[in-house]
């Protein structure tokens, strides 16, 4: 048998024929790997995770036209631009004056799905609207003009739009040589956001595209993208140089707080995983002295038959090190639990194992372990083989 | 020259002088035992012959070397080399089974052979008890596993500290048949006993009392055999 072998085998024996102690200080490993694996799973994930939770919090992005008007080809055309996997939604708007019940009202012509996607927060009392002749009110205007949800409502345009609203209100009195096209609505729902949306009513962009006998034009788009500071920043460029018909530009409000909270929130993960590491670490090394103080004998037995301190220093580490290996293994898994929990219940969506963190996990776990063992084992190489073999 | 000279040896504890000026010779292949009562000194010359200590004054020389000079890590080379050591408590590693702990000593000294290992048990007469823990053994097989352990590196000297006083008669004899075939192959034997029975094995005996050798006796019928009174 080779020496190394019979290292292997006597590291192996004390660890598992003195299960109980050396239990407490795998525990310890093993909590501070799973920690440091999930929070740093968590650490990576969360601008992702973060940046899908204030995607509920509306569009990061408005395209409008670099001058004149814009249309869906230049948006696509500047969409095309953002990663699929980035792109969370667009929604084109179109605004246009149109009068109910011959009042001037402002309709915009949108497409609802992609509504949904990019202002999430839209709290739509009744239904949305899913499809032509279908009209979603904003709730200022559905009390203004006494619409109720299911009742029909007419939309006229008068196709000078350009003159405005006070313009149609004297058309309307002086001639009535140009006719207003009509369109009928049924009201599927009324609109709450707490904001200026509430003074629109939204209708399908085909619906407006008929009314105003106008099409293909849209006067912004708002953008949900699942990135923030650089990498929206580089979005928003590359933009603005390739579709010169747009102008793209970001929701500073919304884009800042994103980056300082997403900041922060980072530099929380990393100071808890610091502290954490310092807990195992004093957790670690106190075991550690109670097992040398525990084998005091056993060290004294070790020196009178022959061991050098570099033996016995070798042996500890070995334990300890094996104890941080098992430990980083262990962790490694519980941590990526720890992290799909953490994920799953304060995110609400689930995240992939990242396979690099699992030797970073067991080398740190190791490294830990054995800096934790120093001070105690250089006290080991103290014991005196002639005090503990007379008896104590 | 004799193999082990110890000479003027002090050891000084505060005002007490656990060993006050001995001399001592022992030669090649010699049995010696040392007996005296508790608190004499004995285990204090056993510890400093054993390199585990240092004489606080005086020379001892072991193969013409001074251990008392000698660094604590040459110590440890020269105990490992030349001297085997046996305990009235049986001190074994309890988590490693009587083959691994005899080959605990195989470790430091040079290569682990656990054949050679097995035979050492064998030879104590505790082959069928190789894969056993300590917990498992009784208090005379420990001790044996002990002699297994103190033998297997082959050394100048087997130094034993009380090695049957926790023992009852059967595993006391079995002990000291180890000890005469292990001085008939040659080996210098110094053991320590506070039993008659056990000293009168040996060849020759010395009493330490107060830290000084008070007696010393020459054993005229010395057989190696002991013999129960
Ligand atoms: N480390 C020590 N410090 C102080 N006194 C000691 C120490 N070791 C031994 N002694 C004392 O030295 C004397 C001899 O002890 P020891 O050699 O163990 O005796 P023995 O083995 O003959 O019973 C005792 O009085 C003991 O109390
Ligand atoms: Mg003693």
């Amino acid at each position: 048998m080779t020496k190394r072998k019979m290292y292997f085998r006597m590291i192996t024996a004390s660890l598992m024929r003195r299960r109980s102690r050396m239990l407490v200080a795998l525990l310890a490993i093993a909590i501070g790997a799973t920690i440091l694996s999930g929070l740093v799973t968590i650490y990576y994930d969360v601008p992702r995770q973060m940046g899908a939770q204030f995607r509920n919090y509306g569009a990061n992005m408005i395209l409008t036209a670099a001058d004149g008007s814009f249309t869906k080809e230049d948006m696509d055309a500047g969409l095309a631009i953002v990663a699929s996997a980035d792109l969370v939604g667009a929604t084109p708007f179109r605004y246009e004056t149109v009068r109910i019940h011959e009042q001037p009202i402002m309709a915009a012509g949108t497409d609802m799905e992609a509504v949904k996607k990019t202002s999430p927060y839209w709290l739509i009392e009744g239904e949305w609207p899913a499809g032509s002749g279908e009209i979603l009110v904003g709730e200022n205007v559905a009390e203004n003009l006494n619409l109720k949800i299911g009742s029909t409502v007419t939309l006229s345009f008068t196709p000078e739009a350009d003159e405005g609203a006070g313009a149609s209100e004297n058309a309307g009195a002086d001639d009535e040589v140009v006719l207003d096209n009509m369109i009928d609505f049924v009201v599927k729902g009324t609109l709450n956001t707490g904001g200026s949306e509430e003074d629109y009513v939204y209708i399908p962009m085909a619906d407006l595209e008929e009314l105003t006998g106008i099409a293909e034009e849209i006067d912004l788009a708002e953008v949900s993208i699942s990135t923030s500071g650089d990498g929206l920043n580089a979005y928003m460029e590359r933009i603005n140089t390739q579709v010169p018909a747009v102008h793209a530009r970001l929701v500073k409000r919304v884009t800042a707080s994103e980056t300082t909270v997403l900041s922060k929130l980072q530099a929380l993960v990393l100071l808890v995983t610091v502290v954490v590491l310092a807990l195992t670490m004093i957790c670690v090394a106190t075991t550690m002295t109670a097992v040398v103080t525990e084998r005091r004998r056993e060290i004294g037995l070790r020196k009178a038959i022959g061991a050098s301190d570099a033996s016995i220093i070798q042996e500890f580490m070995g334990e300890g090190m094996l104890l941080g290996g098992v430990g980083g293994i262990l962790g490694s898994g519980l941590g990526f639990a720890f992290a799909q929990f953490v994920s799953v219940n304060v995110f609400s969506s689930t995240i992939t194992l990242r396979p690099v963190l699992v030797p970073v996990t067991i080398i740190v776990s190791i490294v830990i372990t054995g800096v934790a063992c120093l001070l105690p084992i250089k006290s080991a190489t103290k014991v005196d083989p002639a005090l503990v073999l007379k008896g104590e | 020259m004799s193999l082990l000279e110890l000479k003027n040896v002090y050891k000084i504890y505060g005002d007490l002088h656990a060993l006050d000026d001995v001399n001592l010779k022992v030669e090649k292949g010699e049995w010696l035992a040392i007996m005296g009562p508790s608190g004499s000194g004995k285990s204090t010359m056993m510890n400093i012959i054993g390199c585990m200590d240092k004489p606080s004054k005086g020379e001892v020389l072991l193969d013409g070397v001074n251990i008392a000079a000698e660094s604590a890590k040459n110590l440890t080379n020269i105990r490992r080399d030349k001297i085997g050591l046996i305990f009235q408590q049986f001190h074994l590693v309890n988590y490693l089974t009587a083959v691994e702990n005899v080959m605990l000593a195989q470790y430091y000294h040079s290569i682990p052979d656990e054949k050679e290992a097995l035979e050492a048990l064998e030879r104590v007469g505790l082959a069928d008890r190789a894969k056993h823990l300590p917990s498992q053994l009784s208090g005379g097989e420990q001790q044996r596993v002990c002699v297994a352990r103190a033998l297997i590196n082959h050394p100048e000297i087997i130094l034993a500290d009380e090695p049957t006083g926790n023992l009852d008669d059967a595993n006391e004899e079995i002990v000291v048949e180890l000890f005469r075939k292990l001085h008939e192959e040659g080996t210098t034997l110094i053991v320590v006993t506070h039993d008659p029975e056990v000293a009168e094995t040996a060849q020759r005996m010395v009493v330490l009392r107060n830290g000084k050798i008070s007696k010393e006796t020459v054993n005229e019928n010395f057989t190696g055999h002991i013999r129960f009174h």
